[in-house]
Formats: C-alpha cells, sequence, structure tokens
C-alpha cells in the first residue's frame, strides 16, 4: 500500500478548482440574465478566499504532492499579487461586458480558471508541474481574447494568441526535454543538486536552458518574442487586456525566477548573457517602438513590453538584491497598470468606446478628476520621483549596479528617458490640447474606486516604501534559500 | 527466443510498411485502413516487449476510437486529395533541401554531445522489473499516485478545453424550432382534443 501524497500546502488550489467547478454550475442552472452578476459576485468571492487561505497557510518552506509542488514566502507574495490583478479584472469588466456583446457567465469562470493556472505555476517545482499550469494558463487567456466571438479582431487576437504560444510551448517542451535528459530528472531541487556536481555544464543542458528562456520569455513578452503582443492588446476586448498586461505577466515572471534561481542557480555565469540581451533589447524596443503610436491599447502594450525589461534587469543581476528588486518592481507595475486601465476603459464617448490617444485631448477640462489620475499613473510609468514607479526602477537599477552591470543600467537610464517621451505627450495632449467629444461619467462604482486608490497607492508609496520592500526582501531570500 | 524474433521482425515489417502504405495510398479511406493495420502490428510490438496494457490501450484507442472517427471524418468530408497533392509536389524540392540542410546541422551539434554513462539508471520514475509488478500497476501507481498532481492539473486544462469550445461555438440562434419533450409530454388530451359532430352534407 502507497500513502497518500501530502496535500495541506496546496489548498488554496485545490479549494479554488473545486469552487471553480461550482460556479460553472450555479452559470448554468440560474436564469441567465441573472448568471452573469452573480457568477461575478461570487467569482471575486472565491479568489478573495482562496488569497486568504494562501495568506493563511504562511510562508515556511513545504513540499507537497511527492515535491511536485512548493510554498514558500516567495510563492505566497507572488500569489497574492496574481489574485489581486484577477480580482481588479473582474471588478474593472463589469460594465464593458454587458454592453459589448460579451455577457456570458463563463468570462469570470475562465478568469477564475487562468488563475488557478498561474497559481500552479508560481509553485511548480518540476518541469511538468511547470508546463501543466503554464499550459492551464494560456489556454484559458486564449478563450478570453477571443470572447467577443463576433468582432473580427477579437477572434483575430485570439488566434494569433494561439498559434504563437503553441510555438512557444512547443519550445518550452523542447527545452524541458533536453534538460531532463541532460539532468536525469525534472524535479527541480534534484536538478539543482545534480547540476551543482558539474565541473563543467555540458552544452545540451546551455541549450535546453536557452529554449525554456525562450518558452519563457514569450510569455512575460520579452524582445525578441514580443511580436504577438501589440496585436492581441490591441484586439482583445479592452477588459481582457488589462488582465493579459497584469496577472499572467506577474505569474510568468515568478515562473522564470523560480527556474532559473533555483536549478539553474548554479550556473548564473551560463544564462546571464542571455537574460541580459532579452532585458536590455525589450528596454530598447518599448521605448522606441512606442513613439509613433496612436492606439492607447498599442502603446500600452509596448509600455509592458518595455517594464519587462526594466524587471529583468534584476534577474539578469541574478543576487538577492535584484530578486528583491523584481518583486518590487511587479507590485507597483500591477498597482499603476491596472489605474491605467481602468482609465483606459472609462474612455468612452456616448456609449462608444474610443481608443485613440487624440480622444484624450483636453480631459483636464472636460474630467479634471479622470486626467489627474492618469497624469499620475504617466509620471509613475516614466519613472518620475516622487511616484511609486521611480522607486520601482531605483531598486533595480541599484542591484545591477551592485553586481557591476554598468551598461545595462546606462541603458535602462536611457531608454527610460525616451519612453518618457510618450508617457509625457499623453499629459500633454490632457492638458494642453484643444478639448476633444467629452466623455461619458465613469459607469461603475467599481471602476471610480479603482482609479481612486491606485492613484493614491502610486502618490503615497514614498511614505511607506518598507511596507512592500520588506516583504519582498523576506520573499526574495526564501527563493534563494529553497 | 527465435519465435519471438521472428514475430518481432514480421511485426515490425508490416509495421513500415503500413506506415508508408499511410502517406503513399491514392485512396485516403485505404489510408485509414492501413493506418488500423499499422496501430495493430505495434500493439504486437508493445506485446513483445511485455508491456501488455499499452497494448490493449492501442488498439481500444487507437483502433477503436481514433481510427474509426478519421474513417468518418474521410468520409464524411468532400476533400480533394489530388488538388492537395499539388502544391506538396511544387513546394518537394525546397522542403527537401531545408530538411536535409537542418537534418546535417542537427546531427553535426548533436553528434559533439556525449552523454554521460551513468546516467541510464538515473531516471526520476525508473520502472519497476516486469517480474515485480504487472505494469498495469505499475502505470496506475505512476499517475494516480506519484503524479495525481500533474492528473487532476491536466483533468483541468481539458475542462478549459471544453469549456473554450462551448464558449466560442455555442450559439442560441432565434426563430429554430425546436422538440421540447417535456412540453409535449406534458399536455393533456383533454384540452388538445376536440369532438365534433359533423352533420352529413353540410360539412364543418
Amino acid at each position: 500500500m502507497s500513502e497518500l501524497p501530502i496535500m495541506g500546502p496546496a489548498l488554496p488550489e485545490i479549494f479554488l478548482a473545486i469552487a471553480v467547478m461550482g460556479l460553472m454550475m450555479v452559470g448554468v442552472f440560474v436564469k441567465p440574465d441573472r448568471a452573469l452578476p452573480l457568477v461575478s459576485a461570487l467569482a471575486i468571492a472565491v479568489l478573495l478566499v482562496a488569497g486568504a487561505l494562501i495568506a493563511a497557510g504562511g510562508g515556511g518552506y513545504q513540499l507537497a504532492f511527492g515535491d511536485l509542488f512548493v510554498v514558500d514566502r516567495f510563492a505566497v507574495f507572488m500569489k497574492l499579487l496574481v489574485i489581486a490583478g484577477s480580482v481588479l479584472a473582474i471588478i474593472m469588466s463589469e460594465g464593458f461586458i454587458r454592453r459589448e456583446g460579451m455577457d456570458r457567465f463563463e468570462y469570470p469562470v475562465l478568469i477564475c480558471l487562468a488563475t488557478l493556472g498561474m497559481l500552479m505555476m508560481v509553485s511548480a517545482n518540476d518541469l511538468i508541474a511547470l508546463y501543466i499550469g503554464l499550459e492551464l494558463q494560456s489556454l484559458s487567456l486564449y478563450v478570453t481574447a477571443s470572447l467577443q466571438r463576433d468582432r473580427l479582431r477579437s477572434t483575430e487576437a485570439g488566434l494569433k494568441y494561439f498559434v504563437l504560444g503553441a510555438l512557444s510551448s512547443g519550445m518550452l517542451l523542447y527545452g524541458a526535454s533536453l534538460i531532463y535528459g541532460f539532468g536525469g530528472t525534472t524535479e527541480f531541487g534534484a536538478l539543482a543538486a545534480h547540476f551543482g556536481e558539474l565541473e563543467s555544464v555540458p552544452v545540451g543542458v546551455i541549450t535546453g536552458i536557452v529554449f525554456l528562456v525562450a518558452g519563457l520569455a514569450f510569455k512575460v513578452s520579452a524582445v525578441p518574442f514580443h511580436m504577438w503582443t501589440p496585436d492581441v492588446y490591441e484586439g482583445a476586448p479592452t477588459p481582457v487586456t488589462a488582465f493579459f498586461a497584469v496577472a499572467p505577466k506577474i505569474a510568468a515572471m515568478a515562473l522564470l525566477l523560480r527556474v532559473m534561481m533555483g536549478p539553474f542557480g548554479g550556473m548564473v555565469g551560463e544564462w546571464f548573457q542571455i537574460i541580459w540581451f532579452v532585458s536590455a533589447a525589450s528596454m530598447v524596443l518599448g521605448a522606441f517602438a512606442a513613439i509613433p503610436q496612436t492606439n492607447i491599447k498599442r502603446l500600452m502594450a509596448y509600455s509592458s513590453i518595455g517594464h519587462v525589461g526594466y524587471a529583468l534587469i534584476g534577474l539578469a543581476a541574478g543576487t538577492e538584491e535584484g530578486v528583491t528588486g523584481i518583486l518590487i518592481y511587479m507590485a507597483i507595475y500591477l498597482v499603476m497598470n491596472v489605474g491605467t486601465f481602468a482609465c483606459i476603459l472609462s474612455m468612452k464617448v456616448k456609449g462608444r468606446m474610443v481608443e485613440q490617444i487624440s480622444d484624450l485631448a483636453g480631459l483636464a477640462k472636460t474630467k479634471p478628476a479622470m486626467a489627474a489620475a492618469l497624469l499620475i499613473f504617466m509620471f509613475s510609468m516614466a519613472g518620475i520621483p516622487p511616484m511609486a514607479g521611480f522607486f520601482g526602477k531605483l531598486y533595480v537599477f541599484r542591484a545591477a549596479i551592485n553586481a557591476e552591470l554598468y551598461t545595462l543600467a546606462v541603458i535602462g537610464a536611457l531608454a527610460s528617458v525616451v519612453s518618457a517621451f510618450y508617457y509625457l505627450r499623453i499629459v500633454k495632449v490632457m492638458y494642453f490640447d484643444e478639448p476633444a467629444e467629452a466623455f461619458d461619467p465613469v459607469e461603475t462604482r467599481g471602476l471610480k474606486a479603482i482609479i481612486g486608490v491606485a492613484g493614491v497607492i502610486v502618490l503615497a508609496f514614498i511614505f511607506y516604501p518598507s511596507l512592500l520592500a520588506d516583504n519582498a526582501a523576506v520573499a526574495a531570500v526564501s527563493l534563494l534559500q529553497g | 527466443m527465435a519465435i519471438a524474433t521472428l514475430c518481432f521482425y514480421v511485426f515490425a515489417a508490416i509495421l513500415v510498411a503500413c506506415g508508408a502504405m499511410v502517406i503513399t495510398a491514392r485512396n485516403p479511406v485505404h489510408s485509414v485502413l492501413f493506418l488500423i493495420l499499422a496501430f495493430f502490428n505495434a500493439a504486437g510490438l508493445f506485446v513483445l516487449i511485455g508491456a501488455e496494457f499499452l497494448a490493449m490501450i492501442l488498439v481500444v484507442v487507437y483502433v477503436g476510437a481514433v481510427a474509426v472517427l478519421f474513417l468518418f471524418v474521410v468520409m464524411m468530408l468532400d476533400i480533394n486529395f489530388r488538388d492537395m497533392r499539388k502544391g506538396a509536389k511544387r513546394y518537394a524540392g525546397v522542403g527537401a533541401a531545408i530538411g536535409i540542410v537542418l537534418l546535417a546541422e542537427i546531427l553535426l551539434v548533436v553528434g559533439t554531445w556525449q552523454l554521460d554513462p551513468g546516467l541510464s539508471g538515473a531516471g526520476a520514475a525508473p520502472t519497476p522489473a516486469i517480474a515485480d509488478m504487472h505494469n498495469t500497476r505499475a502505470l496506475g501507481n505512476l499517475i494516480y499516485t506519484e503524479y495525481v498532481y500533474l492528473f487532476q492539473g491536466a483533468g483541468m486544462v481539458l475542462l478549459v478545453a471544453m469549456m473554450g469550445a462551448i464558449v466560442l461555438t455555442l450559439r442560441q440562434r432565434e426563430g429554430v424550432k425546436r422538440q421540447r419533450i417535456a412540453d409535449q409530454v406534458a399536455r393533456s388530451s383533454k384540452d388538445e382534443v376536440r369532438k365534433v359532430n359533423v352533420s352529413s352534407g353540410s360539412g364543418i
């Protein structure tokens, strides 16, 4: 007789998986016109409970399911960010999905399933577990991208994302199989132990790492695997874009950190130049390619590519300080991106969504509060002190300097100066251009609250940086010790 | 042993021949039939190496379900395979050239790798000897006990796939007449049947 595996540490995931199936039943058996609001509310509640279970589970290093699943302070930190991103995405979508013909209860259910996949990614301690979590997440995202199935752009976005996602999964699997072939196991701890004993790293392992990084770089949309991002961001329904820009990025970044610092942590010298290049290229492309954009969703896509580049500086440094920097950066990125997308979701003229930057003209006169909030987010994205975004960049740049990556830090600083141009152009359009048609009032209380709270957090971060920084530092330590 | 070796060569030869026939047969129905024969021979090979469970699964799942599904699809869709071949012939030369270059490159790269001799026994889940445990049980142990997390995770992935297919394709069309069995059964004859006395010669 064999014993049951340990399951306790995975309680939040198990709860979420069962609750999602319950949500589907509710959606099917409730009257169609009441299904969406009810399932949305329940989905938010379910995610919050899962978040509470994660927080209550604490951060001691625990393995479950025969070492396939790991929980530590790092996992708890990242999972709470992911849950926050998902909950906010559901709240933000409330008005949009009712108006734009995607009012099906499957939307919140799919978000929950994607969240489950992301939690599994963050806790993956094995190459197979990594892949299963990644696929669960990606498959849900492909479906949500094409949820407006009667609109050409939405289906095109979904199809593009699917085809390129399948390609990247193939690369990732090829890399994983090479690593398995040379390591003899798929479990991260055993891999780390095996590679630690080797005197020189075999070429096959490095090839495997390259493919693995390529697959994961696609998921965080880092250059040169960023091609899908602008099209998918532009084509997908706006609340879905808001979700894409936040939660999956955080989960994929967590996965990248765990893989690179875990099994391959001992051979930083072998892979650091790959990350160095990806990081520098993402920052430069994010800065220059965004300049000619006129559509704000495309602009946000390039902006997110740039932000991933800045975050990856911390990984290129390969130190505890670098990991701390990434965690802080991703948390701040979450807040300012959610705020910006809440503003984009409120860009509506006479019941019709608008997405051009020129539509924002004169916003300061027609809607001063929203203009002020967007001003705060844009300053923060550009990294202008005293906004939160400045501190995110400060932490990763400091890690780079301490790791003697001077070139990368200089490239980063220059790229952020260039990117400040297009962020500030939005501010200029809002404050100094002749007013265009006024926007409709912000339609739901949820959106208003998100804009307000995100604005306050971005502004007030300077007074309480240690709240985030201390937790991030503890999480980084737990990742490197695990 | 001699019989086992003979069986191996017979199964293997038929398998390879069938594989070739699947892609060269002009009639797509014949292709599928050769595919079924290939599955049976592969199952025979599995039995020879002592993997009787996999052999059974191959016959049940691939012959019983997948190949028959192929057969239905091939018969139902009116695909003109001759036209599809035309395009293939045009690109065959370039495709083959690229393929050969790629193969040569991969051989050059992989040929220089040296595998660690101690690696063959280092697998994470070495299979137990056939004498200790029959392979249905060994597979069950692996899938439902050791890797139960992955098994459940894969189940969630399939759930998403099913949901996605329904969300993206199911439409409630207006004006379609459907049979509602519950309504039909619930109707009583009192409401629907009327007895009319028709006097002869006058009509209704």
